[in-house]
């Protein structure tokens, strides 16, 4: 839901498995995100609250998405959509949650 | 009351495994870092307590773990396990490996040599050893591919290229070896702090006096038919090396193929492989009391990576190599077809010395009598891709 006195909204993301045992924690991550709720604003505040996240998601250095990570929002694929294009607002919102996806490779 | 930790790493996590002084029973502790590549882990001479890990995957990057306890806990350097209240996060970045080209510190370097012959970008991909200082519990090395060395003052919670080896002259010329390349080995002087070797695959060796400041390749003597040039200064696949530490000058190389020897710090390598049955292989240790006595595992050849006739044995030599004895005894005589990797062999420093290795079929070996009598710690863990040993007081 968006808070009108700061502008900021409490996103849902979806973790796969093992960021989640590497985060500690169970279910969807809760943040508070400020608008506009894009993908890049929305890594930012995760990486900041769980700091142990950081360069598992996005490559230190050049920024850019890891390779066999991707992005959904509302069930379209977000991987290749610029970070800083808002994202849906029933993402924004904390409806649907916006999904991080490993992929289904290797062994 | 003495007694053994050994650290194993695995393709699909960490495991510990403690026994007393007699090295007859044993507990594992784990999976740590379930599902996660181990490429490594060791501990600190200074701090048996302190061990770092090295925890990779190829979807979500490198990560660094470091244990207080001895590896019943871990965490990131400098991070807490759970998440931390916005805003301000901490100011380690235990994660970040990113080479050094400034002008100042680094070297404009951008590419080194592909498979093909063409110049190709360095890709940071993943730490393959971690080396704790000898002096220093906040200090520790790490060779990482593509090849670098980098090290940390403060616990692993940063990390900073040592530039001059990638940059040294010769960098553009490295290329990887079939597994990738990676700085695989890091051996500190322990008479001389400022004295460093490290290895590459498929480089070679480099030595550098000066505390990492300045590199140079250390390979005459080496001989490698794949190359253009059999003798050429770098290029070589060293697969592992390894010292003596009452004996820093002298140093032992399971290269590709052939086992090599240098008694001037590099300077020249002479081979030793003797009456090897093949001198293919990765793993090579020495003796804890014993500077003369070291530990070789044969493999077929780089296109068969598995023991000869399906017998696994590790062969010992007790002349400086030449001469080699098969040691069989504990280890399967038939049908095996397992490989043992570079950094999977290591070590005690009980009396008698306890030698131990990994295997790709998930068997730890262990061998409380200087290699002549062999039992399975355990037969059934993932991949070994490492195996350090901690001797406890």
């Amino acid at each position: 839901m968006s808070d009108a006195q700061t502008n900021s909204a409490t996103v849902r993301v979806g973790l796969p498995f093992h960021l989640r045992n590497l985060a500690h924690v169970e279910g969807d991550v809760q943040l508070d995100v400020s608008e506009p709720v894009t993908i890049r604003n929305v890594l930012d505040v995760l990486e900041t609250r769980y700091p142990m996240l950081r360069g598992t998601i996005r490559e230190y250095g050049t920024g850019q998405r890891r390779a066999f990570l991707r992005f959904f929002a509302c069930e379209e694929d977000w991987s290749l959509e610029s970070p800083d294009k808002p994202l849906p607002d029933a993402v924004a919102s904390g409806k649907e949650p916006l999904l991080i996806l490993g992929a289904i490779a290797g062994g | 009351m003495s007694g053994v930790r050994v650290l194993v790493g695995t393709h699909k996590g960490a495991f510990v495994l403690n026994s007393d002084g007699k090295r007859k029973d044993w507990t594992v502790s784990g999976p740590f870092f379930a599902g996660w590549e181990i490429y490594h882990m060791k501990g600190s001479p200074v701090d048996p307590n302190r061990i770092y890990a090295s925890q990779t995957s190829g979807w979500f990057g490198q990560l660094i773990q470091r244990s207080d306890d001895g590896g019943k806990t871990w965490h990131q350097p400098g991070l807490p396990n759970e998440a931390i209240p916005a805003p301000g996060p901490p100011t380690a970045l235990p994660n970040k490996f990113v080479y050094d080209s400034s002008p100042g510190t680094g070297k404009p370097l951008t590419t080194h040599q592909w498979y093909d012959g063409t110049q190709h970008p360095w890709e940071f991909k993943r730490v393959w050893h971690i080396e704790p200082s000898l002096t220093d519990a906040e200090t520790v090395y790490a060779g990482v591919e593509d090849a670098a060395l980098f090290r940390s003052t403060d616990g692993g919670e940063n990390w900073q290229e040592l530039s001059g080896l990638r940059g040294h002259g010769t960098g553009p010329k490295w290329q990887p070896g079939a597994g990738g390349m990676g700085l695989h080995t890091i051996l500190l002087d322990p008479t001389d702090p400022k004295r460093i070797y490290i290895a590459i695959s498929a480089a070679g060796a480099f030595r550098t006096n000066d505390g990492g400041e300045t590199w140079k390749p250390i390979n005459k003597g080496l001989r490698s038919q794949y190359i253009p040039d059999p003798n050429a200064e770098i290029g070589h696949c060293v697969h592992h090396v390894a010292m003596h530490r009452s004996r820093p000058d002298v140093l032992f190389m399971q290269k590709h193929w052939d086992v090599m020897r240098t008694d001037d710090a590099g300077e020249n390598w002479r081979e030793v492989s003797g009456n090897l049955p093949t001198d293919f292989g990765f793993a090579i240790d020495v003796h804890a009391h014993e500077p003369e006595t070291l530990y070789v595992v044969p493999i077929k050849s780089d296109s068969e990576h598995y023991p000869l006739d399906g017998k696994l044995r590790v062969y010992r030599s007790r002349t400086g190599g030449n001469e080699w004895e098969p040691l069989a005894k504990g280890l399967p005589e038939k049908d095996c077809y397992v490989n043992v990797l570079r950094d999977a062999m290591a070590v005690d420093t009980l009396d008698d010395c306890g030698i131990y290795f990994g295997t790709t079929g998930g068997q730890v070996y262990a061998s409380a009598d200087a290699g002549d009598n062999w039992a399975p710690i355990v037969r059934d863990l993932p991949a070994v891709l490492s195996v350090e040993v901690q001797t406890l007081q």
